[in-house]
């Protein structure tokens, strides 16, 4: 196993980069053929021959079972082809006591007549056509007997327990040392249940061919799922082939997978025939993922000079009954200010709802939210200008754990974003810069968020022509990673992007995690670095060892790969060549990547400093942001485009968690009010103002060979807080409960 | 969906005729309203008569002054007018308030009328809802009601109207002009075009079945500013918390009842020399909330008064 040390001693093509492709603003790999909608998505794939539509039926309760089952109009419906309820269901493996990220189970559709969430499938109808399927789902004749429900989240406070297998982080003591600061802050945050609202619903066209199933789907974690269908049908892992070539967005909802696939996957195998089922935008809001709510108490002791002493978060939080996903709230305040004593922790509402899980940034999105205000809260008690407070409490090792950063720029990030935004005209008074009809204010807020590095798998194959193809169970989410790799290879093997083909979103090619954590640009990268290294390496061999090869004899350590040419000194020929010559049928290297041994001895993050300028009409409550700047620091930049890109995704996202996003749960129903795109508000174009993401030079070869991190969570982590410290700024008033909707302004307001 | 026929109408005549003798007939024309409502089961007509061909989008002046614009003219297009904006000005802030770019160029001006509440309970099948199941029940008045109603309502509803356009079509004194099965044309007041609630929300205009609306008439435009305030959580593609249109002395509401709000107490005491503050708290004595949308009361008078201010400066600048 590789150690830090071997990273950093190590040179190689990316950190070289001669070509000068790594950290350029190349445009999308698969751009033109999403714009032209020519990219198929999972449900647009074309099946080898025609296929069946699925339809499914969701429980209209939240806690109950199914009582009587009527599909006798739906069968005789037209088209109709097949049925299923839980009574007659196919068999499948058996689910598991409790599901996690990474361990492959099996997920039973249609499991029993228990209904443990208001918009469970509870049936599927497939037909010949979708109109007639979803025609005849209506007419599944369903009874339901509800149970007590408990999904009113706010009132089962004294049910919450402690997360299974965590326990609270106290260092120092905490009760004390707040008692004994002159300068406290106490105040409670609420953030809302937000749904992942992707643009693509979770699809699947499933066919089989044999014992051999193949299943085009969306999902982030490529084996992961292929392995729990696999299991979930019953057959060797082997025998499920699962692609995921496009995603039209993931944010941690597709890290899992639902009814869709399994479904597919059973009644094409029912049916022999390609089966393709998709969710409507109304399932998608209750049958898959949300990010649950949390209420965050957040205590700050300082000196009278700013130096905290006491720091706090305590979170509670909720997950379904049979879940243990818990939104760590508060987990990131561990890294991010010195004080003395901390005291952070989590409790956990088990609640008849849908299945919480990870949702972009989980924990840092909903705890920035809080502490953040925090901050800007206790620095206009102190008289201390907010940054300047950030950096008065900036940590020279990590205060949890005694651990030295990686590299921490984040006070850079403040500083060079105080400057650029203009930071020092900013009027510490709240309400006091009018612009018409509106009252403008600026904020600011720290951002943090955690780097990992996971094992994964990559190669690459060198063809007669010179082509370099990147494979690899990888997908690509939105987040660029089909270009990055094109990048890598490019720089690696020195040929131009144009001869890299990327072939990911595969169960058959090397296996990686897939998209999630922002981890995977750093994953999925080195994997595929160490792929190009042990290619290079193997071209190198035969060519020193080929009399026909002007490179024949060496020395081999001073070869080069350029535009498509390798030399050594002045004898140099084609790639393709010598590939032509040695290896018409191709050559393939492979490659992985490992967390080093001991890359926990170093306190590795991304950081950032928003700033944000808002507008609020203090007439209607209304708040428009005006613009917004974002400089971080997250490692080598592998592309400037696609980075910023989730970069100022990420920020718009906390505009969003800030002033419009949340849906609620009727507590009679435990059902969510919002169920589509034009009541669940996202921003639009006209929310945003000007938006600009700066990404600071940062090389932190501590992370992995390539010295990158990920950028994928970063921009939404603080991004709300330092819209809602704008908001106090332009009318000095806070609104603790997010969304920060006029009603709730106006009535601070008044 | 649900099977159905779907024509195209070769005439307004036979249009008429074809749907008042098919129970469960709907016009279509942009569709995009109804399509949605279609595809969630809330509407599930048999017949559909497509009368989006039918040449009824011109926008014409009329000899008393006025514009006569067809049932069929897009918001896009109405909005876009060269005579809406410079003499219908709070026409054209309203049309371009709501819905998006992509959706008011297919929304018609008949079709913006009659388009159905944003009501969360009536979009959710598995909710009680006497709009979209007579009888069944108001799954707001005890729930998440944020943007329910605060003029009018009734225990069987609460649902506001969403249209941006006749709010301001209602401050203009706009008439609304009907085709009949029978043949009869008719013309009245658009603000007798909806109802409220009452015991039946279901119905929700007072045209007979198969009555076809095929234009709107605007009189000459009233002296004094014209001006439109949306209020709305966030900046386009969003239903109104609530809405203002002044044109002259006239003022209506939006978002605020289950038609657009003709403000008669506003205006008759800014007519007695009220002032705009007084005006609207006169209008807001017959207000009263459901729970969650109070704030509904608070925000329209902070924000009616503002509207009217700003129309008259404008009308005194003309």
């Amino acid at each position: 196993m590789s150690s830090v040390s071997d990273w950093e001693a190590a040179s190689n093509p990316v950190k070289e980069n001669r070509a000068g492709i790594i950290g350029k603003a190349v445009d999308r790999y698969e751009g033109p053929l999403k714009v032209t909608g020519t990219a198929p998505y999972a449900y647009e794939v074309q099946p080898p021959s025609p296929p069946a539509y699925g339809a499914m039926v969701s429980a209209p309760i939240a806690h109950g079972r199914i009582t009587a089952v009527d599909t006798a109009a739906a069968e005789a419906s037209p088209g109709v082809l097949l049925v299923w309820t839980h009574r007659n269901k196919p068999t499948q493996g058996p689910r598991p006591e409790r599901y996690d990220f990474f361990t492959p189970s099996p997920r039973p559709a249609l499991e029993s007549d228990r209904v443990h969430f208001f918009g469970q499938q509870v049936a599927i109808v497939v037909a010949d056509t979708l109109e007639n399927a979803q025609a005849a789902a209506a007419l599944v004749k369903l009874e339901f007997e509800a149970d007590p429900q408990a999904v009113d989240f706010r009132n089962h406070y004294d049910e919450a327990v402690q997360p299974p297998g965590e326990s609270d982080v106290e260092i120092g003591d905490f009760e004390a040392g707040f008692a004994a600061s002159p300068v406290k802050i106490d105040d409670v945050w609420r953030t809302p249940l937000q749904n992942h609202c992707q643009m693509e619903p979770c699809a699947t066209t499933a066919w089989w061919e044999g014992d051999q199933c193949t299943v085009h789907t969306s999902v982030q974690m490529v084996r992961f799922a292929q392995n729990s269908l696999a299991e979930t049908l019953m057959v060797p892992h082997k025998n499920v082939r699962l692609l995921t070539r496009y995603v039209g967005g993931g944010f941690g909802g597709k890290g899992s997978f639902y009814e869709d696939l399994v479904l597919a996957a059973l009644a094409a195998r029912e049916l022999g025939r390609p089966v393709k089922l998709a969710f409507s935008r109304q399932q998608m809001m209750h049958g898959t993922v949300h990010r649950p709510a949390t209420e965050q108490r957040v205590r700050l002791g300082a000196t009278a000079d700013g130096k905290l002493t006491a720091m706090s978060i305590m979170t509670i939080t909720h997950c379904d009954r049979r879940g243990n996903f818990t939104e760590h709230a508060s987990n990131f305040a561990r890294s991010l200010y010195a004080a003395p004593n901390r005291l952070t922790g989590h409790r956990l509402v088990r609640l008849d709802l849908p299945v919480a899980s990870a949702m972009r940034a989980p924990g840092e999105a909903s705890g920035t939210l809080g502490l953040e205000v925090a901050m800007d809260e206790l620095a206009e008690k102190l008289g201390i200008d907010p940054v300047e407070l950030r950096i008065l409490n900036e940590p020279e090792v990590d205060p949890e754990n005694g651990r030295p950063f990686s590299i921490r720029q984040l006070v850079r990030c403040m500083r060079e974003g105080a400057q650029l935004f203009g930071w020092d005209k900013r009027n510490s008074v709240p309400g006091q810069v009018r612009d018409g009809r509106w009252l403008v204010g600026v904020g600011m807020a720290a951002a943090i968020r955690g780097n990992f590095l996971l094992p994964a798998k990559a190669s690459f194959t060198v063809d007669a022509m010179g082509l370099i193809t990147v494979r690899q169970g990888m997908t690509d989410i939105g987040t660029g990673t089909y270009t990055v790799l094109a990048q890598i290879a490019a720089e690696t093997l020195g040929v131009p992007l144009g001869d890299v083909r990327v072939e990911i979103g595969d169960s058959e090619l090397p296996p990686a995690p897939g998209s999630g954590g922002q981890f995977g640009a750093a994953t999925a990268g080195s994997a595929a670095l160490d792929a190009g290294m042990n290619l290079r390496q193997a071209i190198t061999e035969i060519a020193v060892a080929d009399p026909a090869s002007p490179l024949f004899g060496g020395p081999a350590e001073q070869i080069t790969f350029q535009d498509g040419v390798i030399a050594i000194a002045n004898r140099s020929e084609r790639l393709s060549e010598l590939i032509r010559r040695n290896r018409p049928e191709g050559l393939t290297a492979e490659g992985e990547i490992r967390p080093a041994a001991d890359s926990s001895k170093w306190s590795q993050h991304t950081y950032g400093a928003h700033y944000v300028e808002v507008g609020v009409d203090t007439i209607t409550g209304e708040v428009r942001t005006r613009r917004m700047l974002g400089v971080f620091a997250a490692g080598r930049i592998l592309n400037w485009k696609t980075a910023r890109s989730q970069l100022t995704g990420g920020m718009i996202w906390g505009v969003g968690s800030a002033l419009t996003e949340g849906n609620a749960v009727d507590p009679r129903y435990g059902s969510l009010i919002n169920q589509d795109l034009a009541s669940y508000l996202v921003p639009v174009q006209a929310d945003i103002g000007d938006v600009e993401a700066i990404m600071l030079d940062e090389v932190d070869d501590k992370a992995n060979p390539m010295g990158i991190k990920g950028v994928g969570e970063l921009g939404i982590s603080g991004a709300g807080a330092a819209v809602a410290n704008a908001i106090y700024n332009a009318c000095g008033v806070r609104v603790r409960d997010y969304p920060i909707t006029p009603d709730k302004l106006l009535a601070a307001l008044s | 969906m649900r099977p159905f026929t779907y024509e195209r109408a070769l005439d307004a005549a036979s249009a008429v005729r074809v749907a008042a003798e098919t129970p469960g007939a709907k016009f279509i024309a942009g569709g995009t309203n109804l399509l949605d409502l279609m595809k969630l089961e809330i509407e599930q007509p048999a017949r559909l008569i497509d009368i989006g061909k039918l040449p009824m989008a011109a926008i014409e002046d009329t000899p008393e002054g006025g514009l006569r614009i067809g049932s069929m003219a897009t918001n896009s297009h109405v909005a876009a007018d060269a005579r809406v904006r410079s003499r219908y000005a709070v026409l054209t802030q309203a049309i371009v308030a709501g819905g998006s770019g992509q959706l008011r160029n297919k929304a018609t001006t008949g079709g913006n009328l009659l388009q159905r509440t944003r009501c969360a309970y009536f979009y959710d099948t598995t909710k009680p809802c006497n709009k979209r199941q007579p009888g069944s029940g108001c799954g707001a008045l005890e729930g998440l009601n944020r943007n329910s109603a605060i003029f009018g309502a009734s225990h069987a509803c609460i649902a506001t109207h969403p249209s941006d356009m006749a709010v301001a079509l209602a401050a203009l004194d706009a008439r609304v002009e009907t085709l009949s099965p029978s043949g009869k044309v008719r013309a009245f007041p658009i603000i007798e075009l909806h109802r409220l609630p009452g015991e039946t929300p279901d119905v929700e205009t007072h045209l007979i079945p198969g009555e076809l609306i095929t234009a709107v008439v605007l009189p000459p435009p009233p002296p004094g500013g014209q001006i439109y305030r949306k209020v709305r959580d966030r900046a386009s593609y969003s239903a109104g918390l609530a809405s203002v249109a002044v044109a002259g002395r006239n003022v209506a509401l939006g978002a605020v009842a289950h038609k657009p709000w003709r403000a008669v107490e506003a205006e008759g005491a800014l007519e007695s020399g009220g002032s705009p503050a007084e005006a609207i708290a006169a209008e807001l004595k017959g207000a009263s909330d459901n729970g969650r949308n109070g704030f509904k009361i608070n925000l329209v008078s902070r924000l009616v008064p503002v509207a009217i201010e700003a129309a008259r400066q404008q009308g005194n600048g003309a």
